[in-house]
C-alpha cells in the first residue's frame, strides 16, 4: 500500500490540522457546558491546542526554542489558572450551590 | 510509512476521539478521564517535536496536577450520586456549527499557508539551552511566572476557605433563587 | 500724631475692648469679668487725667489728627468728595474726657456694689464699657460724622442699658421710648449736618467753622445757616431731654441706678450741651436764642414738675433736666464757660444725688427683703424717712451734693450756678430779654426747694415704716467710696480758689469761649461786650442767687421738716396747677394722643388703603398672571410633557427590548462573540 507523501510524512500541517480540531472541541465544551467544571476543562483543550501548535512551530517553524518556552510559560499560567477558577468554582458552589452556569445569572437583573 | 507517522497517527486519532468523548460526554467524571488521555497523548505528540522537557512538564503539571484538581473539583462540586452529576448542554446546534466553521477555516489557513520552515534537529533542544534562554531572553517572564505561581496560590487559598458559604453552614442545599 | 493724642486714642479704646473681653468671655472670667471693665475703665481715668494736665499746660494750637475713610472722587453736585475721620484734643474735649472717665469709673466701683447677683452681671459691664467708649468717640471727634455716629451709639448704649431689666415691661417700653425720641431729635440733627456737608462737602469743624469765618454762608443764605444751627441744636434737644422731647428721661430711670447717675445725669445727657459747645461759633444769634428760651423753658418746666414728684429718682431726673435746661440756656445766652462749667460740677453732684438714691434705693429694697414685702415701692419717698440716723455716710454726701445743686455757696454748684444766672441778666441788660433772667431765678428758687423737699423727706422726719427702719443697713465699701469721692468734688475748691467767683478758677480760665465765626450782623455779642456786661451785675447776682436759694431752702424747711404749712394744703389750694405738675403736665399724654394715636390712625389709613387697593392690584395682577400660567402648564403639560415622555417611552420601549440579549449568561455570550468573531474573520477574508 503506498500512501501519499502528504499522508505518510506528518509534518508541521498534521500537527496543526489536530491542533485546530482540538481547539475547536475546546471550544464547543466552553460553549455548551453547563457545568463551571466543564467549562474549565474545555479552556484546558484550548491551551494545549494553542501549546501543540507552538511546539510543532518550535519543531518545524522559524521559531527555534521559543515554542517549547511559550509553551513551558502557558503550563505555568494554565496550573495557575486551574487552581484559581477551581477555587473560584468552590466558592461559587459555596454561595450558591450549585455551579451551574445557566443559573449563575446575577449580571442579568 | 516509518514508526514517526504510525506513532503521530495513532496518538492524533487517540487525542481527538478522546477530547470528543470529553466534549460529549454526558457524565463529568467520564469527561475528565477522557481530558487525562487527551493530555497524556499530547505529551508523546511533544516528545515526537523533540520538545522532550515540555512532554515531561505537560505529565507532571497536567496530569498529575491540573487534572487530579479539576478531580478534586468535580468531586466537591457534585454530590450524591453520579447520576446527578450528569449535565446539560446549551446551544449545541449553534456551538456545534461555529465550532465546525472554526475548525474548517482553521484548517484551511493552516493548509494553504506557505509557512517558513527552519526545522530543528533534534540535538539542538537541550536542557541546558532551555535553561540558559529561561535565564537570559525570558527572565522578566520567568520571575513574573514565579511570583504569578505565588499570587495565585494564596489567591485560591483565599477564596477557596475565606468564608463559610451557606451549604456548609446549614448542611442543606437552598435553592439558588432564594439566596439570591 | 503726637503721645497725647495716641493716648486719646487708647482711652477710647480701652472701654470697647473691656466690651468685646466681657461680651464674649465674661462669664467664664472669676467674679464674671467686673474687675475687668473696672480696672480698664480706672486706666482710662489716669491717661485721661494725664491728658488734662498735659492739655491745660499746653499753649500751643488744638491736637487733632485725621485719616480718610472713604474717597468717593467727584460727585454730581458736591465735586471731589473725601471723607475725613479725626479727633482732636482741645481744652473742652480734655475736660469733658475726664468728667466722663471719672464718673464712668465711679459709677464701674458702685455698681459691683449695686448690681451684686444681678442676672445679667456681665452684660450690665460690659455695657457700661459700650456707653464709656461711645461716649468718648462723642467727645474727641473732631467731624460732624463721627459725632453723629457715636451720637448714635449712645443712644444705643443707653437704649441697651435702660433695658437692663428687660423682663419688666416698664422697662422694656422705656428703653424703646428713649429711642424713638431720641431718633426724633437725631433726624433733625441729621438734616442739620446734611445742610451743612451739602454746601462745604466736608464734616470737620474746623473746616466749616473756617469757610464761614471767611464769609461762606450754606446756600449763600443767612437764614439757612440759622437753620442748619436749630436743626442741630434738634440733636442737643432730643439727647439733652429738652422741651418738647424731654419725655423719654424720666421713664429712662426704669434703667438700673447708676446707669441713671452715669448716663442719664452726668453724661450721656451732656452730650447735647457738649454738641451746642462745640458748635458754639456756628450758630446765629437768632439760633442761640431759641437755644436759650428752650432751655429756659425746660428749666422751668422740669422743675415745676420735680415739685410734685414722689419717686427719688424721678425727682432726681426733673431736676436733671431742668438743670440740662439751665446749661442750655447759658450756653444760649453766651455764657459758654459758665454753662459748661455747669455741666462739669453738674456731673459730679447729680451722679452723687444718683448714687446716693441708688444707695437709698439698695438699702430699702435689702430691708424691704427682709420683711418679706414685695409690695411697698422702695422708690417711693413717702415709704421712707428717718433714714439719716441708719446711713449717716450716705444722708452727709447727699446732703453736701443738694446744697451744691441748691446753688449754697462754698458749692461747686453756687460757682457755676452764679455765673450763669450773671450771664442770663448780662444778656438781657443786653438785648432786654428779662424773661431768661426771671425765669432763671425762679427755677434757682424752686430747684433749692424740691430737692431739700427730696432730702428732708427721705433722711428727716417720721420713718414711714419703724420697723423698716430699723432694718435698713448703710451700703458697703465699694458704693460709699464713690460717693465720698463725688462729695468731695462737690466742694469749691476743686474748681476755684476763689469760693465766691469761678472766673479765677482754672476751669474757668480754661474754657474760652470760642470766638464766632459768623457775620457780624447776625453774631451774638462779642466776648469783651458780654464779659463786661456780666462783671457788672455779678455782685448783685451772687447776693440775688444766695438769698433765691436760701429762702428755697427754708421754705422747704418750713412745709416738710417743721411743717407749719400744710403741703397736703398748699396742694388742694394749688388746684390744677398741682395736678398739672403732678401728671408732668400732660405731655405723655399729649405725645400718645397725638403722635401715638395719630401714628396708630393713620397706619390704620395706610392698612386700609393697602387692602382695598394695593391688594386689589395686586390680587388682580395675581389673578391675571394665575390664568396665564394655567395656559402654559396647559402647553407645558401637554406639548413639552408630552414630547419628553414620548422620548421617555421610546427609549424605555427600545431598552425593553434590548435587555432581552442581556441574560447575564457568559456561554450566551460567548457565543455570541465567537459569532463576531467569524464575522469578522470572513470580513478578513473575503475583503
Amino acid at each position: 500500500m503506498v500512501l501519499p507523501d502528504w499522508l505518510a510524512e506528518p509534518g508541521l500541517n498534521h500537527f496543526l490540522v489536530v491542533g485546530a480540531l482540538l481547539f475547536s472541541l475546546g471550544l464547543l465544551a466552553v460553549m455548551t457546558r453547563r457545568n463551571l467544571i466543564m467549562v474549565l476543562m474545555g479552556i484546558e483543550l484550548i491551551l494545549n491546542a494553542a501549546n501543540l501548535n507552538l511546539v510543532a512551530f518550535s519543531r518545524y517553524g522559524a521559531l527555534a526554542l521559543d515554542g517549547h518556552l511559550f509553551a513551558l510559560f502557558v503550563i505555568i499560567i494554565a496550573a495557575a489558572e486551574a487552581a484559581v477558577a477551581l477555587a473560584i468554582a468552590l466558592a461559587i458552589y459555596n454561595r450558591f450551590g450549585t455551579v451551574d452556569v445557566e443559573q449563575l445569572s446575577d449580571l442579568r437583573e | 510509512m516509518d514508526l514517526f507517522a504510525i506513532v503521530f497517527y495513532l496518538f492524533a486519532i487517540l487525542i481527538v476521539s478522546t477530547a470528543a468523548i470529553m466534549v460529549f460526554s454526558k457524565n463529568i467524571v467520564y469527561s475528565a478521564f477522557a481530558l487525562m488521555f487527551t493530555l497524556a497523548g499530547l505529551a508523546v505528540f511533544y516528545a515526537l517535536l523533540f520538545a522532550g522537557f515540555v512532554a515531561v512538564t505537560q505529565l507532571l503539571v497536567y496530569v498529575g496536577g491540573i487534572l487530579v484538581l479539576i478531580l478534586f473539583g468535580v468531586m466537591l462540586t457534585t454530590r450524591g450520586y453520579f447520576e446527578r452529576v450528569r449535565i446539560r448542554t446549551v446551544y449545541m446546534l449553534p456551538s456545534a456549527l461555529f465550532a465546525g466553521i472554526i475548525a474548517v477555516l482553521l484548517i484551511a489557513v493552516f493548509v494553504t499557508t506557505d509557512w517558513t520552515l527552519a526545522p530543528l534537529s533534534e540535538g539542538d533542544v537541550t536542557l541546558a539551552a532551555l535553561g540558559e534562554l529561561l535565564l537570559t531572553d525570558f527572565m522578566l517572564p520567568f520571575q513574573v511566572a514565579g511570583v504569578l505561581l505565588l499570587l495565585a496560590i494564596i489567591g485560591a487559598v483565599l477564596m477557596a476557605a475565606r468564608k463559610r458559604g451557606p451549604l456548609e453552614k446549614k448542611g442543606t442545599v437552598p435553592d439558588a433563587d432564594k439566596i439570591i | 500724631m503726637d503721645t497725647i493724642l495716641l493716648l486719646s486714642l487708647v482711652t477710647l479704646f480701652l472701654p470697647l475692648a473691656g466690651f468685646i473681653l466681657l461680651v464674649f468671655f465674661g462669664k467664664r472670667m472669676p467674679r464674671q469679668g467686673d474687675w475687668l471693665g473696672t480696672s480698664l475703665v480706672t486706666a482710662g481715668f489716669l491717661i485721661s487725667l494725664y491728658i488734662l494736665v498735659a492739655v491745660l499746660g499746653a499753649t500751643d494750637a488744638p491736637r487733632s489728627a485725621s485719616w480718610t475713610w472713604a474717597r468717593f472722587g467727584g460727585l454730581p453736585g458736591l465735586g471731589e468728595v473725601t471723607i475725613q475721620l479725626g479727633i482732636m484734643l482741645d481744652n473742652l474735649s480734655a475736660i469733658m474726657l475726664v468728667v466722663v472717665m471719672l464718673i464712668s469709673m465711679l459709677v464701674h466701683f458702685f455698681s459691683i456694689g449695686y448690681l451684686e447677683g444681678d442676672v445679667r452681671y456681665t452684660r450690665y459691664f460690659a455695657y457700661l464699657g459700650f456707653f464709656t467708649f461711645s461716649m468718648i468717640g462723642i467727645v474727641l471727634t473732631h467731624n460732624l460724622l463721627m459725632m453723629y455716629m457715636f451720637w448714635e451709639l449712645v443712644g444705643l448704649s443707653s437704649y441697651l442699658l435702660i433695658g437692663h431689666w428687660y423682663e419688666k415691661k416698664s422697662a422694656s417700653n422705656a428703653a424703646m421710648k428713649a429711642f424713638i425720641v431720641n431718633r426724633v431729635g437725631d433726624a433733625g440733627m441729621f438734616i442739620g449736618i446734611m445742610i451743612i456737608f451739602i454746601h462745604f462737602s466736608t464734616f470737620s469743624f474746623d473746616a466749616i467753622f473756617g469757610a464761614v469765618a471767611s464769609g461762606d454762608l450754606p446756600f449763600e443764605s443767612r437764614g439757612w445757616l440759622t437753620a442748619a444751627g436749630i436743626l442741630i441744636f434738634c440733636g442737643a434737644v432730643g439727647k439733652s431731654a429738652q422741651f418738647p422731647l424731654h419725655v423719654w428721661l424720666p421713664d429712662a430711670m426704669e434703667g438700673p441706678t447708676p446707669v441713671s447717675a452715669l448716663i442719664h445725669a452726668a453724661t450721656m445727657v451732656a452730650a447735647g450741651v457738649f454738641l451746642v459747645a462745640r458748635m458754639f461759633p456756628l450758630f446765629t444769634a437768632d439760633a442761640l436764642l431759641v437755644i436759650a428760651y428752650v432751655g429756659a423753658f425746660t428749666a422751668l418746666l422740669a422743675a415745676t414738675i420735680a415739685i410734685t414728684q414722689y419717686d427719688i429718682k424721678k425727682v432726681l431726673a426733673w431736676s436733671t433736666i431742668s438743670q440740662l435746661g439751665y446749661m442750655i440756656m447759658a450756653l444760649g445766652v453766651g455764657a459758654w464757660a459758665a454753662g459748661f462749667m455747669h455741666l462739669v460740677t453738674h456731673a459730679a453732684f447729680k451722679a452723687g444725688l444718683f448714687l446716693g438714691s441708688g444707695a437709698v434705693i439698695y438699702a430699702m429694697h435689702a430691708a424691704l427683703h427682709q420683711q418679706h414685702d414685695h409690695h411697698t415701692d422702695a422708690q417711693d419717698i413717702r415709704n421712707m424717712g428717718g433714714l439719716r440716723s441708719r446711713m449717716p455716710l450716705t444722708y452727709g454726701t447727699f446732703l453736701v451734693f443738694t446744697l451744691a445743686i441748691s446753688g449754697i455757696p462754698l458749692t461747686s454748684g453756687f460757682l457755676s450756678k452764679d455765673e450763669i444766672l450773671a450771664g442770663t441778666l448780662a444778656f438781657s441788660t443786653l438785648n432786654g430779654h428779662y424773661l431768661l433772667p426771671l425765669i432763671a431765678f425762679i427755677v434757682a428758687g424752686m430747684t433749692a426747694f424740691y430737692m431739700f423737699r427730696l432730702l428732708i423727706l427721705t433722711f428727716h422726719g417720721e420713718p414711714a415704716d419703724g420697723k423698716r427702719l430699723s432694718l435698713i443697713r448703710e451700703v458697703p465699701a465699694v458704693m460709699a467710696g464713690p460717693l465720698l469721692v463725688l462729695a468731695a468734688l462737690s466742694v469749691f475748691v476743686f474748681y476755684s480758689f476763689n469760693p465766691l467767683g469761678a472766673s479765677s478758677g482754672w476751669l474757668y480760665q480754661a474754657l474760652e469761649r470760642p470766638a464766632s465765626v459768623v457775620p457780624e450782623a447776625i453774631a451774638p455779642a462779642a466776648w469783651p461786650i458780654f464779659y463786661r456786661a456780666v462783671s457788672d451785675v455779678h455782685t448783685l447776682v451772687m447776693i440775688l442767687s444766695i438769698v433765691i436759694a436760701v429762702s428755697g431752702i427754708a421754705f422747704a424747711w418750713v412745709v416738710y421738716e417743721r411743717k407749719t404749712l400744710s403741703a397736703d394744703r398748699m396742694a388742694v389750694f394749688m388746684g390744677r396747677l398741682y395736678d398739672g405738675s403732678r401728671n408732668k403736665w400732660y405731655f405723655d399724654e399729649l405725645y400718645q394722643a397725638v403722635f401715638v394715636n395719630g401714628t396708630l390712625l393713620m397706619t390704620r389709613l395706610m392698612n386700609r388703603f393697602d387692602n382695598r387697593v394695593i391688594d386689589g392690584i395686586v390680587n388682580g395682577s395675581a389673578g391675571l398672571i394665575r390664568g396665564v400660567s394655567r395656559v402654559s402648564g396647559w402647553i407645558d403639560h401637554t406639548f413639552i410633557d408630552g414630547l419628553v415622555n414620548a422620548m421617555a417611552n421610546v427609549t424605555g420601549a427600545i431598552g425593553m427590548r434590548m435587555r432581552r440579549i442581556q441574560t447575564g449568561n457568559i456561554q450566551n455570550y460567548l457565543v455570541f462573540a465567537v459569532f463576531g468573531f467569524l464575522v469578522l474573520l470572513f470580513l478578513l477574508l473575503l475583503v
